[in-house]
């Protein structure tokens, strides 16, 4: 078949659809661009940290080739060569004041190497030429350590799994990956307590919010447009604000144990711990999110019509079934997309747990927050948000399988 | 010719208002009661005197260095000055993000004629660093608990002694001068605190001594918190920088107390940002001469319970500017208060604090 100019009538019609694709790309393209790069580029160069490590080869780069030839299993402290190039890398390094930044990057793995560079780097102006292994020993104690010079030739590539492994609570000794010892765990416990607590939070504000959605949608315009505004002035409040102001009624000394204990439902010594533990950060947590649930939840019922209800209920069913079997289902899409953007946003919170958690209150994004803010340890921090990052997109998956992405509303 | 005229007009106007731009400097410091102390006792002298130059407040000094070399990856630091503790300044240092300053040519000497290197003394920690305050962390107490029969503790193992002293106490949420004090109280010796603390079995013995005491600890992680707590009354005592106390104590007559037993001293004071455009370095330059002179130094602590750097400040320090109060008492190195100290180690610290936070931190999760 021909169009009228001649052409295939396929032809002519993918023509015509792939110039509304460009023109619709167009459209978006400003968009598009903008979230590329202030977005995803700085979120890749972030993440590619966690396997990154050009650092020590740049830095050292002779005496990592150097330590090629060195065999940590051998017991014995590298030879001549490798402290000949030790020296000549660190002369180099010292001048441009690179070798402290090394140091530092390689503290991460083996506490005692910022020192000993620190103050080793002082003194190799001074060196003499020849028997460098000699002044090296004289000069620090740490150049006499296996487990420095091992250190130094596993974190020798350009690239190293060593973050990964920290953010699973593993390292490399030299024979494999393993586990750490029981007191130096704590990434994978704190990732399973984030999930966990994230889906508790999740839950309480189902139950919370759903039947106030409800009341929402069901409610003459006047009246709930009014509780309407309930929801959202906590909303639009800092969030700060809200933390601390729960802080004040629930520490032990605040309004709820002092109301408490006033009316004589508690005794004055045996006032309530609800702050500065897990209840706290849940407590806290669920009033804080509870409008991204109540919101899709009460634009998804919006939509239901009255009358199916009623419908059912003029067949006969009862109160329960007209809801349980009429109601809900319909509302199921709206509690999806509720569930989602809760789980998704507590997973990754740290102000509140960092205020309210106490210390079995917090989450993983607190140690990620940590490890970017105060010990610069970057990889370490871009390997564990890379895991959750993972991890999200793990639930998204299964969630999308189970329940169908489709089946998300946001009204 | 007109539309020229007024293109060139524009120019200028443009080239002026990016002139007075030029004057302005980013002084980044930690917000609150410390930032208007050195408002009142630096930057107004200093702009009174350098009438074009305007200082411009930022309050991000506790995630300076992640922010420092955040702009310095990007290429483009706009901080001129950042105050930081000690500890942050010899990382920077390390890490090529702070300028090396020079104490013979770069600073003030001492009325006297004593070079500034000789009145900091020992306190020049980083080549990097120019200390401003001597600050304490350091224990207060309320002094109304009825539980405690009038006893009133003045030794740093009543923290850890819950019959003597029981009820709540809040330490910081990471183990530095936690797991110091705790050896103390455990039967370290002072000067063996730092070896033991080296191996594993000492950090296990000191996070032991803390186990005794952890279900009666609140941890905090920000300054203001156990002031707030001891107010409350949801503390009975708490450790925190000793400025904070005094404001409690003096400035809000609340029933609190200093307990000065082996207060750990720390640092504060300036950093230059490495990689400033020479115009702006000169300025930043210009201000710190000022900023830390004798006389500069002894006034700050007019205005907050924090102890002048330089040997030279302490006789100048007078009373509160506001309350009218004797503040020599209240400084964390006067000698009634400074009977049994630490200082910050700072070596001991950069190779062990991420090792030993690891394990606080794990010890505490669980």
């Amino acid at each position: 078949m021909l169009a009228a100019d001649g052409t295939p009538l396929k032809a002519s019609l993918a023509r015509a659809l792939r110039r509304q694709k460009l023109r619709a790309l167009m459209l978006i393209a400003p968009l598009l661009l903008f979230v590329v790069l202030t977005f995803i580029a700085p979120i890749v160069d972030m993440l590619w940290r966690s396997i990154e490590n050009q650092l020590v080869p740049e830095t050292l780069p002779r005496t990592v080739e150097a330590l090629k030839d060195w065999n940590p299993k051998s017991g014995e402290v590298p030879g001549e060569a490798v402290f000949a190039a030790l020296a000549a890398d660190l002369q180099i390094a010292v001048k441009a004041k690179t070798h402290t930044r090394v140091a530092s990057r390689l503290n991460y793995e083996q506490p005692g190497i910022a020192s000993l560079f620190r103050q080793s780097g002082r003194k190799v102006k001074r060196l003499e030429e020849g028997n460098y292994r000699e002044q090296f020993l004289d000069m620090h104690d740490g150049w006499g350590s296996i487990a420095v010079w091992s250190t130094i030739k596993r974190f020798s590539g350009d690239y190293t799994a060593g973050y990964f492994l920290n953010a699973v609570d593993m390292e490399n000794t030299g024979d494999g990956a393993q586990f750490k010892s029981e007191d130096q765990q704590i990434y994978l416990f704190l990732f399973g307590r984030t999930f966990l607590l994230s889906v508790t939070i999740t839950f309480t504000c189902l139950l919370l919010g759903y039947p106030l959605a409800w009341l929402l949608a069901t409610l003459p315009v006047r009246t709930s447009n009014l509780l309407m505004i309930l929801v959202l002035l906590p909303f639009w409040t800092s969030l700060l604000v809200r933390t601390s102001a729960w802080i004040v009624l629930l520490q032990q000394e605040g309004v709820i144990n002092d109301t408490l204990v006033t009316i004589g439902i508690l005794d004055d010594n045996n006032r309530l711990q609800m702050m500065f533990n897990q209840t706290g950060t849940i407590i806290a947590m669920t009033h804080i999110l509870l409008p991204f649930m109540i919101l899709p939840l009460y634009s998804v019922m919006k939509t239901i019509p009255p009358s199916y209800v009623r419908a059912a209920k003029s067949l006969g069913a009862t109160d329960w079934t007209a809801f349980w079997r009429v109601y809900f289902p319909q509302s199921v899409p709206g509690i999806g997309a509720g569930a989602i953007l809760v789980f998704i946003v507590a997973i990754g919170y740290y102000i509140t747990p960092e205020l309210v958690g106490g210390t079995d209150g917090i989450f993983i994004s607190n140690r990620i927050a940590y490890h970017i803010s105060s010990s610069l340890n970057w990889g370490l921090g871009a390997a564990l948000g890379v895991i959750l990052l993972g991890v999200v997109l793990i639930f998204y998956w299964t969630y999308d399988k189970i329940v169908g992405i489709d089946n998300v509303k946001l009204g | 010719m007109k539309l020229t005229k007024l293109f060139l007009g524009a120019a200028t106007a443009a080239l002026c208002v990016s002139a007075v731009q030029a004057q302005e400097m980013t002084i980044v410091s930690w917000g609150g009661a410390y930032s208007k102390s050195q408002l009142r006792a630096y930057h107004e002298p200093y702009m009174a005197k350098n009438a074009g130059v305007s200082i411009i407040n930022d309050e991000s000094a506790a995630e300076a260095v992640a922010k420092l070399r955040a702009m310095a990856e990007a290429g483009n630091t706009t901080w001129d000055v950042v105050d930081v503790v000690a500890s942050d300044a010899i990382r920077l240092c390390d890490e090529g993000l702070a300028m090396e300053i020079d104490p013979e040519t770069q600073l003030a000497p001492a009325p006297d004629g004593t070079s500034a290197a000789d009145d900091f003394g020992d306190l020049m920690v980083s080549e990097c660093f120019i200390p401003q305050i001597v600050y304490s962390t350091t224990f207060g107490y309320r002094s109304d608990v009825a539980e405690w029969g009038g006893k009133e503790p003045d030794d740093i193992c009543d923290v850890f002694d819950l019959e003597a002293f029981p009820g709540k106490r809040s330490l910081e949420k990471r183990p530095i001068n936690n797991v110091e004090w705790a050896l103390l109280c455990d039967g370290v010796a002072p000067d063996d605190v730092y070896s033991v603390l080296e191996t594993p079995e000492g950090v296990d013995r000191a996070l032991a001594k803390l186990g005794t005491i952890r279900d009666s600890v609140i941890w905090w992680s920000a300054g203001a918190e156990t002031p707030q707590r001891l107010a409350d009354g949801e503390i009975v005592m708490g450790s925190t920088y000793n400025g904070r106390l005094f404001s409690v104590i003096e400035e809000q007559k609340q029933p609190v107390k200093m307990l000065w037993d082996w207060q750990v001293f720390d640092l504060d004071g300036w950093i230059i940002p490495a990689g400033l455009s020479d115009e702006r370095k000169a300025r930043a330059l210009d201000y710190i001469y000022f900023a830390t002179d004798t006389q500069r130094l002894a006034d700050q602590a007019k205005y907050i319970s924090y102890g002048p750097a330089r040997a030279s400040s302490a006789p100048l320090v007078g009373k509160h500017a506001d309350l009218g109060i004797d503040m020599a008492p209240h400084m964390p190195t006067d000698p009634d208060n400074a009977k049994n100290t630490l200082l910050y180690n700072y070596e001991f610290w950069a190779d062990y604090r991420d090792d030993i936070d690891a394990k606080f931190q794990a010890w505490l999760a669980k």
